[in-house]
């Protein structure tokens, strides 16, 4: 299966990518390509140009000496196989293992992931639970996007057509428990709902902040306001994670496909939302 | 800005497989597994679902496994590339291709080449892996026929077989075919084809 014909190119640059992004309004830009060439294969996508960033330099890389920093380029394997990270943020490692397979982790970036928007992905939810921030660069200049800010609908985010995340930011755990739980489609391995959270407690125990984030189940990743709000205060007990995980799916518009119906999706938020809590508990 | 445009015609690329340098002209949409097998004649690597879920097209990109499928083959100019057809080294099979032998790892051999790329990468990551960390590996790897049972094994006999060292002299068995016979067939349109084959005769 080939793809439509489409111009292609490679700069070597950050900037002249968004250029050339500006100047085609139909260009796709090409990261590791795991959503983009299957889609164009299927026809699903024509775009009439293809920017690839493979011969961008400084896009790859993960610094993880205080808030964590890595390259939108940066594929799945590095994360996975980082020692940074493995105990800076193991959260992120551990996830990437989880993501495809090998030959897709060594492929998929995690900039690629997050400007893709895919209602299904892991790296959404994490992202929104650890309340990273992107940072992106256009023809206009460069800009940072907060977590809650990216996702705006079904494969779509606060990007503009011309602009390309560089880089991806996550703040220091400081001791906050972290767990990402998924219930993965048996043949693709995407999420038929993953949920991330990251509970952060005081000196006393008590919840002081708690992010619960939602992917596979609702059109873009999003937060699970009604578990966070039922968390706040709370000491991170059976009872309180019970509590939390009950109301987890609360709110939230979920959506039901041939291969999970809305009720099952909705009880699944419930029952990952617990089991990531007791997980990010003992952490 | 240094850009490589000449669409919609053609793209200038350069990669090393196998050992051996090659370049040429490809339309962008090429898939990188139909530049291995229509282009250099490596029809090792297979197609299977086209889809990058069976994994019978994995190759080796700058030692990783990747899905040659869904890759355009100007995304791997620059890079070293290693096929099925690079993995015996001195005409004999290396220890996964040994695995397969010895434990029955096949039947019909479609999804082997496949098979072989992404346990050899994993085994490099992985050296002494469970049985359950192998399946895990395998993931993107299907097998309609053999089942998974004697492909797990022979994964477990080349981990053993690597960690004993390099395998004893004669364990491995001759290949008959000769890398060269195998690209002869290769069609015309690719630059420096008359160069590439000269420089063969050496190997």
């Amino acid at each position: 299966m080939f793809p439509n014909q489409f111009e292609y190119h490679r700069p070597s640059s950050v900037q002249a990518a968004a250029g050339l992004l500006a100047a085609d309004p139909d260009a796709k830009l090409l990261a590791g390509g795991h959503s983009l060439i299957p889609a164009m294969k299927l026809r699903l996508a024509s775009p009439s140009s293809l920017v690839d960033l493979g011969g961008v330099d400084g896009l790859t890389g993960i610094d993880a000496s205080g808030p964590i920093k890595i390259g939108a380029m940066t594929t799945y394997a590095a994360i996975r196989d980082s020692r940074e990270l493995k105990s800076a943020l193991p959260i992120l490692a551990e996830a990437a293992d989880n993501v495809g397979d090998p030959a897709v982790q060594a492929r998929g970036t995690i900039g690629g992931a997050l400007a893709h928007s895919d209602p299904a992905a892991d790296y959404t939810a994490i992202f929104l639970a650890l309340d990273g921030s992107v940072e992106v660069t256009g023809t206009n200049g460069a800009r940072t996007i907060a977590a809650d800010d990216l996702f705006v609908d079904l494969f779509t985010t606060a990007l503009a057509p011309d602009e390309i995340i560089t880089s991806v930011s996550f703040p220091a755990l400081d001791g906050a428990g972290t767990a990402y739980e998924k219930f993965r489609h048996p043949a693709s391995g995407y999420a038929v709902v993953g949920v991330a959270v990251k509970i952060a407690t005081g000196s006393d125990g008590k919840v002081e902040s708690a992010r619960v984030a939602v992917t596979g189940a609702t059109s873009k990743a999003t937060r699970a306001t009604a578990a966070e709000e039922a968390l706040q205060g709370k000491t991170l007990d059976d009872a309180a994670i019970d509590a939390a995980a009950a109301v987890a799916g609360n709110g939230l518009e979920i959506n039901g496909d041939h291969f999970a119906s809305e009720e099952y999706r909705r009880h699944l938020v419930s029952v990952l939302t617990g089991r990531a809590l007791r997980k990010a508990a003992q952490t | 800005m240094a850009t490589t445009t000449t669409a919609p015609g053609r793209v200038g690329v350069r990669m090393k497989v196998n050992g051996v340098d090659y370049a040429a002209e490809v339309e962008p949409r090429l898939l990188l597994v139909s530049f291995l097998r229509d282009n250099l004649g490596l029809t090792g690597t297979h197609i299977g679902c086209d889809t990058s879920q069976c994994g019978a097209c994995v190759i080796h990109l700058d030692g990783q496994p990747v899905k040659s499928c869904t890759l355009f083959a100007v995304q791997a100019d620059g890079a070293e590339l290693t096929t099925i057809e690079g993995i015996a080294k001195n005409g004999e099979y290396d220890a996964v291709q040994m695995g397969f032998w010895e434990m029955h790892g096949l039947q019909c051999g479609y999804c082997t080449p496949g098979m072989i790329m992404t346990a050899n990468a994993f085994l490099d990551r992985n050296p002494n892996p469970t049985e359950a960390e192998i399946r895990h590996a395998l993931e993107g790897n299907l097998c309609r026929c053999t089942g998974y049972q004697n492909i797990v094994k022979a994964v477990q006999y080349a981990a053993k077989q690597r960690a004993g060292g390099a395998m004893e002299a004669g364990s491995g068995t001759d290949l008959d075919f000769e890398h060269k016979d195998v690209i002869e067939h290769a069609p015309e349109d690719l630059q420096d084809w008359g160069d590439q084959l000269a420089g063969q005769e050496e190997r």
